[in-house]
């Protein structure tokens, strides 16, 4: 029972950074911009946030360098496709391959550092609860505050102006550009939030999740976070549980090694990339299911006036 | 104010010039980024450019690196110009090394040179099956290509793993994660003593006219780039756009896994945790960098495997990371696409919105006069 409340609690953890990073992507796609450069992203942001909680000992200034440079790279990227039209899909790849190469680069200072000790957290009273308390109760606030965020974006998206404009402007730009809003720089602005929040979850990949630098150590989360938000329909509070279940996942594979189940280690790492696959294949497989969710304008460039 | 300005035809001068440009900028970045890390930029440049060509030992070892990325990157040049994107090509091309490897290590002491055909022929069918799993997913599940063909380089990763940390471990090599080293008869046969060239240089360049032939002077060709430009009008035509995602991916996929193939059968000659090497991601650079045209992927190639032997070079004679390599292949991506705005639109400076606006007797005036003009034109 005590081992399950912890894989439990483990679950929530590794989903909490994906939930962060897909509800990131999910406001850029409900812009109608797909960013496949979360990845390098999620990795420059990560050596960012572990190189600033090594050397302020802070992990939430840690949190915002991640956020700050995810933004930052985000930015380059929204430049590009939003005012050069560049391909959305090889821009985003461009960010990927050069955020690799640029965390690995700037990254091998940090590679032997160690943090402080890594602070642990309980809520009182709750935390003492049995079962419930070990599986819910002891987690870094960020993983509550991903739940906050999934609930506060599921308003925003339908139930605040704001929401509606940003949702519009994925759906139909011209229409939202001929109702005199400013398209291209709403999108920019939701690729920053996105990118932020890829950010935010990369640092907390590298100062609280793992904790340690390692080259290429986000390991596929971008791009499964990518596919998160198809799984979920582009539903904030689907991405959610997506997520989670991913977490899951992720963590049974460490659970099963540590039982000592006889499958080479190898093909239980394989889990979350082949969970990543079935997962796309079951829900794309009614292309008209897909179809009315998607917001309509994604992935294709607006140039007013063209 | 600057002002895009769509241009009434794409520039031909710009899709030539726009590779050119974005190596400028590149190089400009790159030298402030020595400057900073306090190198002398002048030595880096020299390290990154000039070094690699310098012998004719160097040009060899140039050629042997721009090889597997040229292969890959004709593959993918016809994936992206039909509207494909296959980006895992990276775990075709380690699937293809594992297949060519499992057929190198049938080799007894009496088996011929012959069996390097099929070694070959292993890795082509190894990255098609990789790539084919892609295929099949896109065309009966409508699931995404990007997205599978990448998750798909994590488990062609995986299963190499299992591979030489388990039953394909060479049970002499003292524990080490490897395969036995291949036979002689197995080796991909070199063009010259004392250098690393093997036939697969020859090979690619004979594929670079292969290639050109299929996509300029073929009717599957023009289908697949019909596709990839306009889907309406190729489905207005008849032309199915599921033979073009078959074609694209299995063409891609067999190319990496021949690259892949090459790798193991020749400077390798075994199996190691190190066989992906990255080639599959810098192709798709490759591939853009050389205009998705056969020809121009040579070019692109080349330069690519610059930057690789660069930032090896970096490494020792510098003191700098490896991965420097890396930061220039993305930031060489990232300008080219910025430049390649200059193909389609034209930058014009405008006068600021604010000293230009007209009062509003002027706006009823103008308004007149367009519709006086328009009227006449027509």
């Amino acid at each position: 029972m005590e081992g399950f409340a912890l894989l439990l609690a483990a679950t929530f953890n590794a989903g909490t950074v994906l939930a962060i990073a897909a509800l990131g992507l999910l406001i850029n796609e409900r812009a109608g911009i797909v960013n496949l450069g979360a990845e390098g992203l999620m990795l420059v942001a990560a050596i960012a946030g572990f190189a600033t909680a090594a050397t302020t000992g802070n992990d939430w200034l840690a949190f915002a360098a991640g956020a700050g440079a995810g933004a930052l790279l985000a930015a380059l990227f929204g430049i590009l496709v939003i005012w050069l039209n560049t391909n959305q899909y090889a821009t985003g790849l461009a960010l990927s391959l050069f955020g690799t190469g640029f965390s690995a680069f700037v990254g091998i200072k940090y590679t032997q550092a160690k943090l402080s000790e890594r602070p642990h957290f309980e809520i009182p009273g709750l935390a003492d609860i049995p079962f419930i308390g070990p599986a819910m109760f002891r987690q870094h606030p960020m993983v509550y505050l991903a739940v906050l965020l999934t609930i506060a974006l599921a308003w925003f998206l339908y139930r605040s102006r704001a929401g509606l404009v940003l949702r519009a402007v994925g759906e139909s730009p011209e229409s939202a550009h001929a109702l005199g809003y400013p398209v291209r720089r709403i999108r920019l602005l939701a690729v920053m939030v996105g990118g932020a929040l890829c950010g935010v979850a990369g640092a907390y990949i590298s100062v609280i999740y793992t904790p340690l630098w390692v080259e290429g150590m986000i390991a596929g989360k971008g791009w499964i976070a990518l596919a998160l938000t198809t799984f979920a329909t582009w539903r904030p509070a689907r991405v959610l549980l997506g997520a989670y279940l991913f977490g899951g996942v992720t963590m049974l594979q460490f659970h099963l090694q540590g039982e000592g189940v006889q499958v080479p280690s190898q093909f239980l790492t394989m889990l979350p990339y082949l969970a990543t696959i079935v997962v796309l294949v079951l829900i794309s497989r009614n292309a008209n299911f897909i179809k009315v969710n998607m917001p309509a304008s994604i992935g294709k460039p607006f140039f007013p006036g063209s | 104010m600057l002002k895009l300005e769509t241009r009434p035809q794409a520039s031909r001068v710009m899709a030539i010039a726009s590779p050119l440009l974005a190596l400028a900028i590149t190089v400009v970045i790159g030298t402030i980024l020595f400057v900073i890390l306090g190198k002398d930029p002048l030595r880096g440049l020299y390290i990154f450019f000039v070094e690699p060509a310098k012998s004719l030992y160097a040009l060899s070892e140039l050629a042997m690196k721009a090889t597997p990325l040229l292969l890959i990157a004709l593959g993918l040049s016809v994936c992206f110009r039909s509207n494909v994107w296959n980006i895992g090509a990276e775990g075709q091309f380690i699937i293809g090394a594992i297949f060519a490897s499992g057929v190198a290590m049938q080799a007894g002491p009496s088996t011929g040179r012959w069996i390097v055909i099929f070694v070959l022929l292993a890795g082509v069918l190894g990255g098609m099956l990789w790539a084919g799993i892609v295929a099949l997913l896109r065309d009966r599940f409508n699931a995404s290509e990007i997205l599978v063909s990448l998750m798909l380089v994590y488990v062609a990763d995986m299963v190499l793993s299992y591979l030489v940390y388990g039953p394909w471990k060479d049970p002499a090599g003292y524990n080490f994660p490897q395969t036995i080293t291949f036979l002689k008869s197995t080796q991909v046969p070199r063009l010259f003593d004392g250098s690393r060239v093997n036939v697969g240089l020859p090979l690619a360049l004979v594929l670079v006219a292969v290639f050109w032939v299929l996509l300029f002077r073929t009717y599957a060709g023009f289908q697949l780039q019909v596709g990839g430009l306009a889907p309406a009008a190729a489905r207005y035509a008849g032309f199915s756009s599921r033979k073009a995602l078959w074609t694209a991916l299995l063409l891609s996929g067999g190319m990496a896994g021949l690259a892949g193939a090459l790798e193991a059968a020749g400077p390798l000659g075994q199996l190691t945790p190190h066989v992906p090497a990255g080639y599959g991601f810098a192709a798709i650079i490759v591939a853009f960098v050389g205009r998705l045209h056969p020809v121009g992927a040579i070019f692109a190639a080349v330069l690519m495997s610059m930057f690789y032997i660069g930032g090896e070079l970096a490494q020792s004679r510098l003191g700098l990371p490896k991965s420097l390599t890396g930061v220039f292949q993305g930031l060489l991506l990232f300008t080219l696409l910025a430049c390649d705005t200059l193909i389609h639109y034209r930058v014009r400076w405008k006068g600021t919105p604010h000293a230009a606006r007209p009062t509003p007797a002027a706006v009823s005036a103008s308004t007149a006069t367009t519709a006086v003009t328009t009227g006449k034109g027509a």
